[in-house]
Formats: structure tokens, C-alpha cells, sequence
């Protein structure tokens, strides 16, 4: 009886959190400018208009430099940054962790227009350099997390098996450490990337005159008769990320299988 | 000895991230405070110090209508998403068959550009949007209604369901968490369900909510995109404010002092309620 | 001259030592445990053997080398740890091999070296298989592999046996002595478990507070603790305070109250103990007797525990029970004998 409304409720949540984002593929497939009902015929042109706009294409792979470039400094900052934390008993661990995780407390808008006011300051130009800065101190408290939670969840004693084995410091982590942070690298990796890629209010105020997608997107909002296209745009996004999430499991899952048969 | 080798290691290992952080957080946030002391004359600032501009944002009641309405709005927001995740929430950790896929299926909506996704919302509320039309289509209005967009309740929609995940995962984690022996004992000494999610369940999973709501209510503050998106005039918080003393009148002093004002107000009252949540938390036993 | 020598070594984290000034020489080949409740030390010290920890003070030898400045990956030690810290992402197989890779072993020689561990520590035929579909035993025993596989000259055990249940036990203490025969590396136990260490061990040091109480063969341990720590760890002890009398020759009087004048041997004195000093007779529970006559008291209490069975017995004017370990007596009322032979003097700590 309970479990059954609480059944509905679960599909109900579903629905609201669906509807809003298929609006992107159905829109983007209706042969029309305006955005309304009834729709009016299936086409793919704005997908071809897409890929022929070459403002997007740059504002893409900008947004992929930026993302990438955050994505794996995120991660070795907070790699470091968690194994320092979890395997040594240093003072002052505690105060340096919530001065890293202060960007969590701080509205994203003071963060860029802080680090705007800094490059001004000091007579550096806006650059994409700059939307990467910004976007570590979006990131890394993320890393951070991820990565602190998987050191916790493996036994420090097989570092300490390892060079009680008669490996040092960097044998071990190649041969130990490495191997089994994976998991937890990759997910930083990927939510670090994320994060950035779709990360808009930092990257409006650094970004100068080099648009990051999401800068390129708030732009063409405010034309019309360019929002099939752009619908088209966030269709393609939604639809790289379920496939790139879904391999990611998938590679996964494989690796769990590999043990069992290993047996 | 080697002790203080070892923690040279240690340090050495967290320097890097702390002077990135030093560099791009403390350093531009004593800028922003210094500069916050000055004020704008031409396209440079006074000599001297002045409070003047604190005296401004706290003074002026526009201003201050702002910041009230901002903490409202994101106070709101935080409540409808936390409120509405929880039964969710509680349905995949304790009762759903195929976790792993609910939890996939419950994240996919937030693989695509938050501001497509705030956009959307624009599209279903807009004058000639999807509501509209469809309503206006089945007959049941003559006219678009005009009460959906541009105001504050669209803009609590749009990042109530913007902002889902950030509620729907640490809740999760902190439901799952718990051991279900405690609350078969809870059945045992004589808790009907009721009292039992009252007692144990929800004192339990208080991490999870609070963690939801601080990761919620901070960014949503300081939000720029949806009340620019889908508030209007009567939605404006004070994000918007803020962009335009940087971008429009080029007041950076007046801006600075407005940014420190809202990032302490939201440290604050983020830090009254975990306080105050945790108080409630251990009065319920 | 011994093998691995440990002198003056302190340990301190931030409190009170850990590791309280202790110095231990163990022998080449021997089997050596160290013994001692939870928090005494002892794995603090093992871990400053292994090169975990670095020593406040005091200096570690083995083989005459001076460890205090070797990094553990260089140390002539290996461990097995008490969670066993087998890799999760290796199987058995490399599991083992793991600390062989320095030695560039030709593929053919190194899969015998394995293999040839694998049979010593019984796990035949089991290389292939995932570090997760081990049983605890067989944990245990690639742990054990692992370390021997690399000829330490020290092997360091950190509670080996603690996380299998009490069949597994007995049968791996007893694999466990065999195998330190066959290959005749000095091996070094933690333990808390008195039973384990007296049926493993050539020697015990008994650890508490960080200080080493007692260093002993098991037999003197049990028979002659030279303190009521050591008596109270190893087994049971009954206690009664005494005044000495006089030590005349190979006897000693003491009045030790409710028991009356006794004489026993002198040499059954804890060393420095001298005439008038108050001190502690101890005696084992299975060295009382029930007798036709002798101390009156009371059966409180029994444990029925097959061959023999264990009381508690009330004395009048005494608080806590004597325990005795016996044959069931007639009836309630009993008389207890205390053989004088097989009472010790303690002394008492001040």
C-alpha cells in the first residue's frame, strides 16, 4: 500500500524531472521557428545548421580545452592534496581542508568576479587560462571529495605491505596506489570535466573574447530565430553524456565480470 | 627525526593545492574587500578609505529588497528541492529493486547545459510556450496566461528542478548508509513506522539533508542565470545587481561591497541553519 | 650474540611513550613473541622493526646492521599484517611474486620460486586465484607466503591468527611452528593471546604500558611471572597478600594471614625480596587441593569443563573467590589446601 504511492510519487518525480529537458530533442526535431504546439513536421535542418555554424564548433573546442585541462589539474592537485589528508598526520590538516573547500560556501558570482578584479589588478589579460583558474577553485573541493573518500576506503596498509616488500615510494604507487584509486580518479576525472564544461558564470566574466559553449549558448538565447538550433545543440550534449556515462559502466561492470572468472 | 621528514612529504603534497587556492580565492577576495573601501571616481578609484559603499547596500531599501528576496527565493527553493527529493530519495534507497538504475535514470536529466535546461523552462512557461499553447490547443483557455513566466514562483521551479540532483544524491548516500539492523531494533522496542522514521530514519539521514540543502541554497543565491532567464523584473535577485556594476554602470567598488555583503550573508545564515539542523536533530530522540 | 637487537627504544605520539625505553635481544632462528594486551606497545614496536615507525630514541640492530636510518623497503624484515593487507587487484600468484620483481628472476624460476611457497604454505594449485575469493585461512596463509618468499632475516607476524575463529586457529599454530622449522627464519609474533605465544614460542616478552615486564621460556613465564602483571596475563593466579617473616637457608616464612605461617622454598621468592617486605603469594588454580582439612570455605560457583572443573570458591574474611581447577568435591563445604611448594612471592609495586 505505502510502497505503492510511494511507487507513484517516484514515477511523478521522474516525469517532472523529464519533461523539462525532452523538451530540447522534441523541439529540435520540429520543422519550425517558433517553439510552441501544435509541432509542425519532423526535420534534421537544425541539426545541419549546427554543423555548419563555426562559431560553435571554436566555442566547443574551448570549452573541451578548458575542460580537460581542468578536469586532469582538478585531479593531480587533489590527489595529492587527499593523500596528504588521509595518510599523514599533519597539523593544521584540518583548517588547509576547509580552506580548500571554502569555494563550496562562496556563490559562484563573487569566485570569477574576484579572480576578475585580480587579473585587472595585475594588468593580465581575460583568457581561457584564466576561465581554468576559476574553474579549480569550482573543481578541485570536488576532486577533493571524491578522491579523499576512496583513500579513506582502501587499508593503508598495503602501501605499507608494498614497501615492506621492498618497494619505494614511486614503485608503490604505480604498482599500489595508482591501480586502486582508479575508480575514484576516473570519477573525479569526469565530474571535474563536467563541471567545467558546463560551468557558464565563471567563464562570462574571465573568458574575454575566447566563448566557452555555455557563453556561446547565452548568447544565442537572446535570438529567436537561432533557439531550434541551439535546442539542437543541448539534444546533442544530452545524448554524448548518456552514451559516454553508460560506457563508462559498461567498462565498469566488465571489470567486475574479469575477477569472477578469474576465480 | 624521520617523523619530520615524513610530514615535510605530507606538506609538500598539499603546497600545491594550497597555492593555487591561495593564489586564485584569497588573494582575489582580499582584492575584492580592499577595493570594496574605495570608491569609483571616473575609471579609477578615490585615494583614501571609505565605508561608503557598505553604507550604500545596507542603506539603500532597494537594495536591500533585493538581497531579502534573494534569500527568500533560494530559502524556498532549497526547501521545495530538499522536500521533494526526500521521498524519492527514500524510495531508491529503501524500497526500489534496481538501485543502480533508478540512480542512473534519476541523473541523466543533468547531462545536459544547466542553461538549456533553465531555458526549457522559459519555453514551457513563456507567453507562447508549451503550457500555453497546449492548453490554448485542448480549448480549455482562450487566452495565454501570463501568471507562468517572469515572476519569483518560475524562478523557484526552474532551480527546484535544476538543482534536483544536488539533493537527490546526498540524501541517497546518507539513507543507504544506515544500518538496517537499527531499524528492525526500532520495531523491535516497540516504534510503530511512523515514530520509527521520526526517531531513527530522519535523525539519521540529517547529514545528507544538510549536506543537500548548503549545496543548494549557496549557489542559489548567487544565482545569475535564472532570474535573468525566467524572473523578470520582479524576479531579479542580487546577482543581477551585482553583473551590473561590473559589466553595466562600472561601479566595481559599489559591486565588491555588494558581492562581501552577500557571500557573508549567505555564510552566515548556511551556518545558523547546519547549527540550528543539528540542534533539531539530536532534540527529536 | 644476538640476531635483531632493539635497545633503549622510545616511542611517543605526542603523549604519553607508547613505547617506554624497552630493550629486547632476540636469537637467530628463534621464535620469539611478544605478548601483552591491546595498546601495550607491542605493535608500535614491530612496526618500529619494520620501519614504519621511526624510534623517539634508542637504536635497532639486526645482523649487526644498524636500522634506525633504513627505509622499510630496504629493511632485511618482512611482515604480515594483521589485516593480512593481501592487494585486491593481484592474485595469489602475483600476490607472492610481488616482492620478487627486484630480484629479475628468469619467468621459468620465478614461477617455482612460487610455486615451491605456495606448496610450503599448502595452497597448491591456487595461484590463479582473486585475492576476493579467498577464505580467511587462505588469506592468511598468502600473507604469510608473501613475506617468506623474500628470505627476511626477520619475519614480523602482527597478530596473525586473530581474525580466523578457534578451530582455524589451533590447526594454523601448529602450521605455523612447523613452518618456521622448515625454513628457519627468526620469526617475531604480536599477540595478545597468552595461549598462542606459550604454544608458538621459543621465548615471550610480556608487554604492558609500554615497558617489557618479563622476557621468559614459557614454562618459567607460567611457573615463576615475576610479577603480578606477568601472573595476571598468563592464565589464572590466586593472590594473597603476605608479610615475610624470615628467610633462614632454603626456606622462608611468611604470615600471610587467613592461610596461617607458611614455609616454602626461598628460591620460589621473586629476587630482592627481603625479610618484612609485604608481598603477594600467588598460586594457580589447579595447585590447590581440596582436602579432609585445611582452610574452610564455600562453593560459590562451578564450571563444569569435562575432565576437571572449575570453582569458585568463598573463603570467610576474604572478598574475592579462590579460584581452584579440580575434581568435583563431595559438597558445599570444602577445605582448600595450599600446597607451600607451589606458592611464589611477588613482590608488590609501589
Amino acid at each position: 500500500m505505502k510502497n505503492k504511492s510511494l511507487l507513484l510519487y517516484a514515477f511523478a518525480y521522474l516525469a517532472f524531472l523529464y519533461v523539462p529537458v525532452l523538451v530540447l530533442p522534441v523541439f529540435s526535431f520540429n520543422d519550425s521557428q517558433f517553439i510552441a504546439f501544435p509541432l509542425s513536421g519532423f526535420t534534421t535542418r537544425w541539426y545541419g545548421a549546427l554543423a555548419g555554424d563555426s562559431a560553435m564548433q571554436h566555442a566547443l573546442g574551448n570549452s573541451l580545452k578548458v575542460g580537460i585541462v581542468t578536469a586532469l589539474l582538478s585531479t593531480m592537485l587533489g590527489l595529492a592534496a587527499a593523500r596528504a589528508v588521509t595518510r599523514y598526520r599533519l597539523r593544521g590538516a584540518g583548517a588547509a581542508l576547509g580552506f580548500i573547500s571554502l569555494p563550496l560556501f562562496i556563490p559562484d558570482i563573487v569566485l570569477g568576479l574576484s579572480l576578475l578584479m585580480l587579473l585587472g589588478a595585475m594588468g593580465l589579460p581575460l583568457s581561457l587560462a584564466a576561465v581554468v583558474l576559476g574553474h579549480l577553485l569550482v573543481c578541485v573541493p570536488f576532486a577533493l571529495t571524491v578522491l579523499i573518500a576512496r583513500f579513506e576506503g582502501f587499508d593503508r596498509n598495503l602501501e605499507e605491505a608494498s614497501a615492506d616488500l621492498g618497494e619505494d615510494g614511486w614503485m608503490t604507487f604505480w604498482r599500489i596506489t595508482a591501480p586502486l584509486m582508479l575508480p575514484g580518479i576516473i570519477a573525479s576525472l569526469l565530474l571535474t570535466f563536467i563541471t567545467s564544461f558546463d560551468e557558464f558564470l565563471v567563464a562570462f566574466f574571465l573568458s574575454g573574447t575566447e566563448a566557452t559553449l555555455p557563453i556561446y549558448i547565452w548568447g544565442q538565447l537572446r535570438f529567436p530565430e537561432r533557439l531550434p538550433m541551439v535546442l539542437a545543440l543541448g539534444a546533442v550534449i544530452l545524448a554524448v553524456s548518456v552514451v559516454l556515462v553508460i560506457c563508462a559502466e559498461y567498462v565498469r561492470n566488465l571489470g567486475v565480470k574479469d575477477r569472477v572468472v578469474g576465480a | 627525526m624521520a617523523d619530520n621528514g615524513r610530514n615535510a612529504e605530507g606538506y609538500g603534497l598539499l603546497a600545491p593545492t594550497l597555492v593555487v587556492m591561495g593564489l586564485a580565492l584569497a588573494a582575489p577576495l582580499a582584492l575584492m574587500a580592499i577595493t570594496s573601501l574605495k570608491d569609483q571616481s571616473g575609471i579609477g578609484f578615490g585615494q583614501g578609505w571609505t565605508l561608503d559603499e557598505y553604507g550604500a547596500v545596507l542603506g539603500r531599501a532597494s537594495y536591500r529588497l533585493l538581497f531579502l528576496r534573494s534569500v527568500a527565493i533560494s530559502a524556498v527553493v532549497t526547501l521545495v528541492t530538499v522536500a521533494l527529493a526526500y521521498p524519492m530519495a527514500y524510495f531508491v534507497a529503501f524500497h526500489a529493486r534496481r538501485k543502480f538504475f533508478w540512480l542512473v535514470a534519476l541523473t541523466i536529466p543533468f547531462w545536459t547545459s544547466y542553461l538549456l535546461r533553465v531555458f526549457a523552462w522559459k519555453i514551457i512557461l513563456g507567453f507562447n510556450g508549451v503550457i500555453n499553447s497546449g492548453l490554448m490547443r485542448l480549448h480549455l483557455i482562450d487566452q495565454p496566461l501570463g501568471v507562468l513566466l517572469y515572476n519569483p514562483f518560475a524562478v523557484v521551479v526552474t532551480l527546484a528542478h535544476a538543482w534536483a540532483a544536488f539533493a537527490i544524491l546526498p540524501i541517497y548516500v546518507s539513507l543507504e548508509k544506515i544500518d538496517r539492523s537499527l531499524l528492525e531494533a526500532a520495531s523491535d522496542l516497540g516504534d510503530s513506522a511512523l515514530r520509527r522514521f521520526l526517531r531513527i530514519t530522519l535523525p539519521l539521514s540529517m547529514p545528507g539533508v544538510i549536506g543537500a540543502a548548503v549545496l543548494i541554497f549557496v549557489p542559489t543565491t548567487g544565482d545569475f542565470v535564472t532570474p535573468s532567464l525566467v524572473g523578470g523584473p520582479a524576479g531579479t535577485m542580487i546577482a543581477n545587481l551585482i553583473e551590473v556594476q561590473f559589466n553595466g554602470v562600472g561601479n566595481w567598488p559599489l559591486g565588491a561591497a555588494l558581492s562581501l555583503v552577500s557571500m557573508a550573508m549567505v555564510a552566515v545564515i548556511a551556518g545558523l541553519f547546519v547549527a540550528s539542523a543539528r540542534a533539531a536533530a539530536k532534540a527529536v530522540r | 650474540m644476538s640476531f635483531l637487537s632493539v635497545s633503549h627504544v622510545s616511542k611517543s605520539f605526542g603523549g604519553p611513550p607508547v613505547v617506554n625505553d624497552v630493550s629486547l635481544e632476540v636469537m637467530r632462528g628463534e621464535f620469539f613473541a611478544l605478548l601483552g594486551p591491546s595498546g601495550c606497545g607491542k605493535t608500535t614496536l614491530l612496526r618500529m622493526i619494520a620501519g614504519f615507525e621511526t624510534p623517539d630514541s634508542g637504536a635497532i640492530v639486526i645482523d649487526g646492521e644498524p636500522m634506525n636510518t633504513v627505509p622499510p623497503h630496504l629493511r632485511p624484515t618482512n611482515m604480515v599484517f594483521q589485516s593480512y593487507a593481501i592487494f585486491p587487484h593481484l592474485n595469489v600468484f602475483d600476490n607472492i611474486a610481488y616482492g620478487l620483481r627486484k630480484l629479475k628472476l628468469s619467468k621459468d624460476r620465478l614461477r617455482a620460486r612460487v610455486e615451491s611457497m605456495l606448496a610450503t604454505v599448502r595452497l597448491e594449485g591456487l595461484g590463479n586465484r582473486a585475492s576476493d575469493q579467498l577464505s580467511g585461512g587462505q588469506r592468511q596463509r598468502v600473507a604469510l607466503a608473501r613475506a617468506l618468499v623474500r628470505e627476511p632475516k626477520v619475519l614480523l607476524l602482527d597478530e596473525p591468527l586473530g581474525a580466523l575463529d578457534k578451530r582455524l586457529r589451533e590447526t594454523m599454530q601448529v602450521e605455523l611452528r612447523a613452518i618456521q622449522r622448515k625454513v628457519g627464519i627468526t620469526f617475531l609474533l604480536v599477540t595478545h593471546d597468552q595461549e598462542e605465544a606459550l604454544s608458538l614460542s621459543d621465548r615471550v616478552a610480556v608487554m604492558h604500558q609500554g615497558r617489557i615486564l618479563q622476557v621468559a621460556d614459557p614454562r618459567t613465564l607460567y611457573e615463576r611471572p615475576n610479577c603480578r602483571e606477568v601472573a595476571d596475563f598468563i592464565g589464572e593466579m590466586n593472590f594473597f597478600h603476605a608479610t615475610v617473616r624470615e628467610i633462614a637457608g632454603a626456606g622462608a616464612t611468611v604470615n600471610a594471614g587467613l592461610l596461617g605461617l607458611i614455609t616454602l622454598p626461598a628460591a620460589n621468592l621473586a629476587p630482592g625480596i627481603k625479610p618484612d617486605d609485604h608481598i603477594l603469594l600467588a598460586i594457580r588454580p589447579e595447585h590447590v587441593r581440596f582436602a579432609a582439612s585445611g582452610v574452610a570455605g564455600d562453593i560459590a560457583a562451578s564450571t563444569f569443563l569435562g575432565e576437571r572443573s572449575h570453582f569458585h570458591v568463598r573463603i570467610p574474611g576474604r572478598s574475592e573467590p579462590v579460584f581452584v581447577s579440580g575434581n568435583a568435591p563431595p559438597s558445599g563445604a570444602v577445605h582448600l589446601e595450599f600446597p607451600p611448594e607451589k606458592l611464589i612471592g611477588l613482590p608488590i609495586a609501589d
